[in-house]
């Protein structure tokens, strides 16, 4: 099959790797949805106080140790790349999944917490708030769950030498799910 | 920018690909391209069988249908969502961004594909999957979804009153999938166009068409993201229980309909701007004159673009809004109809002395002109509050947006294929044909949707399955408006197949395209072989000059291809 890289892709008039130009444009869109989302909740938030009775109930200290977790992983996928760029194959591989285990480290937390929730009653359909809580800590999840599944593929072709690149692009995408972390932790978290 | 040294293509590495690789998983931005364009036009067919029903059952009440049958109400509000749904999202987009996005912006910019092919390829057969789940929820327990293409809930929300609990769920799926799959087709536009111009082209010497098929793409990006995460909140509200749109549990029913036309009305602009770039492209050919101030086109653009992310509220005037935020979005909304007009007279005024040449393309893309200006002007009405009041919701507000939708997805895209029909199959299109679809379609067009302002004035709501059942809209005077527009809307279609026959029939015996370039137009698709093999250039060109070079003073032939050197 035709797949020789095309010329296109080779090309670089703004100075800007193909790939990262694209990973910026990914999370550009990335950040309307998570921002429509996260409007939605701080506008009804401000409206009814009485939220605050729901979000005391949520496990801050679980929150806190997983912004820990998120931001550590986050280093590991920066020392990833440094490596990575010094063709150090082996370093690399071993710090992308040093990133996985925090990326699993990260969800077995949120899925201790969780079920604590659900066994105390709070469940989805709870309330508003819980409704939020759910829905945007999850779609935070699912993002976590593809960054680590593309780290164990790019982790395969850093082993052989290949697509060394990749390391950096998916060490962007990492940052921008710990970002969306740092705002969902105060908002849903934090704000008794 | 070492590699652009070494840019020659050498075709003999290429193995022959079979049928399945050509066609079916093609990387090709070409064959990706058309396999839109031909999704897209099948899907058009499908929009408008719907449409001729509804229009039966509306001029004719409980006639049995030819083709289709009995209406039942239920199956009418279905007929109408779904052929608001199909034609923005399944018809429009797929061929005005998607298509001419992937088939142009490679061979206009001088590459020789997209930057990421697999990633076009995945775009395409998400967007086949959101194809084949929205027709799999026309065949679910009670039918497809019947709450309008806006899906305001409570009525999308809950199937006790939408009574489509699997069609509405579906439907939503659908619509949610097809915007991932231009997510990835807008983030494989932009990134070409940035990173991937032909050597020597600048900012300024891109084609028109190019810029606003980006800009488009941007903008669909910008505006996409609050409706998916609101489209998982009402799917949340209709399969698990939440209450995000309901008022009963502290919910707010308004805050879809913000998010929806926080989207919704952008993506207007979405469809608007590749219009305006293929007909940019057709009349500057088709007059021999330079674009009058491309750089005004692009800055109205991005005027437009800004603005309308600051309109959308004039959808929801009567919704229970801040009558203060009401007076806001009025001054927002006719705002943005400055740079629409300046747009306009500038193509105007680029007509203004040229040797025009009436080709089918020009026809069309003239026509776009006339009834899209129609269409602009009617929308100063519903843009101002006091005026919505009355015509929210009426045929009025109808016949406006079919007076802005019907220019941009049918006969723009029609100046579009009739202009690149020689370079997309390596013939011409029969223009005596052309001419007599074109004249059938304006017409036909116009009969449909002029009676429907009057109707709509006269106070004809929208959605209404039976006017019968309301006396003083049942008068004879209105019934034959809306009988003239059914049988209008009858002689459109019958038009279409003088198009479908021309052009299925030119594809395999038209006359057949000896050159590179037919129109002797100045852009680099022109210097590709007409159809351009896989790869698109023998040698890969480099740009000298801008793209809009027609009839330059001194200059023996009255065009100048971005690519020669003198």
């Amino acid at each position: 099959m035709g797949t020789t890289t095309p010329i296109a892709t080779t090309r670089s008039v703004t100075g800007m790797p193909t790939g990262r130009l694209a990973v910026w444009w990914v999370i550009g869109s990335e950040i309307v949805i998570f921002g429509g989302l996260l409007m939605c909740y701080l506008m009804l938030r401000l409206k009814f106080p009485h939220w605050a009775l729901n979000s005391s109930h949520t496990n801050t200290f679980a929150g806190g140790v997983n912004t820990f977790v998120l931001l550590t992983s986050s280093l590991s996928i920066v020392l990833a790349h440094y490596y990575a760029e010094r063709k150090e194959e082996l370093k690399a591989f071993g710090l992308i999944w040093a990133t996985i285990f925090g990326g699993l480290c990260f969800l077995v937390i949120k899925g201790i917490e969780w079920t604590t929730e659900i066994q105390n009653g709070f469940t989805i359909t709870s309330s508003l708030f819980w409704s939020f809580y759910y829905t945007a800590a999850g779609l935070h999840a699912l993002h976590v769950i593809a960054g680590m599944c593309l780290m164990g593929w790019i982790s395969i072709d850093v082993l052989q030498k290949k697509n060394m690149h990749r390391v950096e692009l998916i060490g962007i995408y990492w940052h921008f799910v710990d970002l969306v972390w740092i705002f969902l932790f105060p908002l849903l978290y934090i704000a008794k | 920018m070492a590699t652009t040294h070494a840019e020659h293509h050498d075709h003999h590495d290429h193995h022959e690909m079979s049928f399945w690789e050509k066609y079916i998983f093609p990387l090709d931005h070409k064959v990706i391209g058309m396999q839109y364009l031909f999704t897209g036009i099948l899907m058009g067919v499908l929009g408008a069988f719907f449409s001729y029903v509804f229009r039966m059952q509306n001029a004719f009440p409980g006639i049995e249908v030819p083709l289709f049958g009995l209406v039942t109400s239920a199956q009418y509000n279905s007929l109408i969502t779904n052929h608001g749904t199909i034609m923005i999202f399944w018809f429009a987009m797929p061929i005005l961004v998607a298509a001419f996005g992937n088939y142009l912006i490679p061979l206009m910019i001088g590459a020789d594909d997209m930057v990421f092919p697999k990633i076009n390829r995945l775009s395409y057969q998400i967007f086949l999957l959101s194809v084949v789940v929205l027709i799999g929820s026309f065949f679910v327990h009670n039918g497809g979804f019947g709450g309008a293409w806006t899906a305001y809930p409570p009525l999308s929300a809950k199937a006790e009153y939408n009574l489509t609990p699997w069609g509405s769920i579906l439907w939503l799926v659908a619509v949610v999938l097809e915007f991932v799959a231009f997510l990835l087709g807008g983030i494989n536009f932009i990134t070409t166009l940035m990173n991937s111009r032909a050597k020597g082209m600048k900012m300024m010497d891109i084609p028109i068409v190019c810029w606003m098929i980006v800009l488009a793409s941007i903008l669909f990006m910008a505006s996409a993201g609050p409706l998916i995460a609101g489209a998982a909140m009402l799917l949340f509200d209709q399969t698990i229980g939440t209450g995000f749109f309901d008022p009963a549990r502290g919910g707010d029913p308004i805050l879809w309909q913000h998010l929806f036309w926080f989207f919704g009305h952008p993506e207007v602009y979405v469809v608007f701007l590749p219009a305006m770039g293929i007909v940019a492209e057709v009349i500057t050919t088709f007059s021999r004159k330079k674009l009058f101030a491309y750089k005004v086109v692009l800055f109205t653009t991005f005027a437009t673009g800004i603005l309308s992310f600051f309109v959308w509220a004039h959808h929801q005037f009567i919704a229970g809004i801040d009558p203060r935020l009401a007076n806001i979005f009025t001054v927002t909304t006719l705002l943005i109809s400055i740079p629409i007009a300046e747009m306009l007279f500038v193509y105007i005024a680029t007509l203004w002395g040229g040797s025009i040449e009436l080709t089918s393309a020009m026809l069309f893309a003239l026509g776009f002109l006339a009834t899209f200006l129609v269409g602009g002007v009617t929308g100063i009405f519903l843009g101002a509050s006091g005026a919505d009041i009355y015509f929210h919701d009426t045929y009025f507000v109808l016949a406006h947006f079919h007076y802005t939708f019907v220019p941009i997805a049918v006969i723009a895209v029609f100046a579009g294929l009739y202009y690149w029909f020689p370079k997309m199959f390596g013939r011409f299109m029969d223009e005596t044909l052309g001419k007599i679809h074109f004249w059938g379609t304006m017409v036909g067009f116009n009969g449909i949707f002029m009676p429907l302002f009057f109707t709509g004035a006269a106070g004809d709501h929208r959605r209404i399955f039976d006017f019968s059942n309301f006396p003083e809209l049942a008068v004879s005077s209105l019934q034959h408006l809306r009988m003239v527009a059914t049988i209008s809307v009858i002689i459109t279609i019958l038009f279409q197949f003088v198009f479908f026959w021309n052009f299925i029939y030119s594809m395999f015996r038209g006359r057949k395209c000896t050159e590179n370039n037919p129109w002797k137009a100045n852009t680099l698709e022109w210097v590709a072989a007409c159809p351009p093999p896989h790869g698109n250039f023998l040698v890969m060109p480099e740009v000298y000059r801008g793209p809009y070079e027609y009839s330059v003073p001194g200059r023996e032939l009255d065009y100048w291809p971005q690519n020669e050197k003198v």
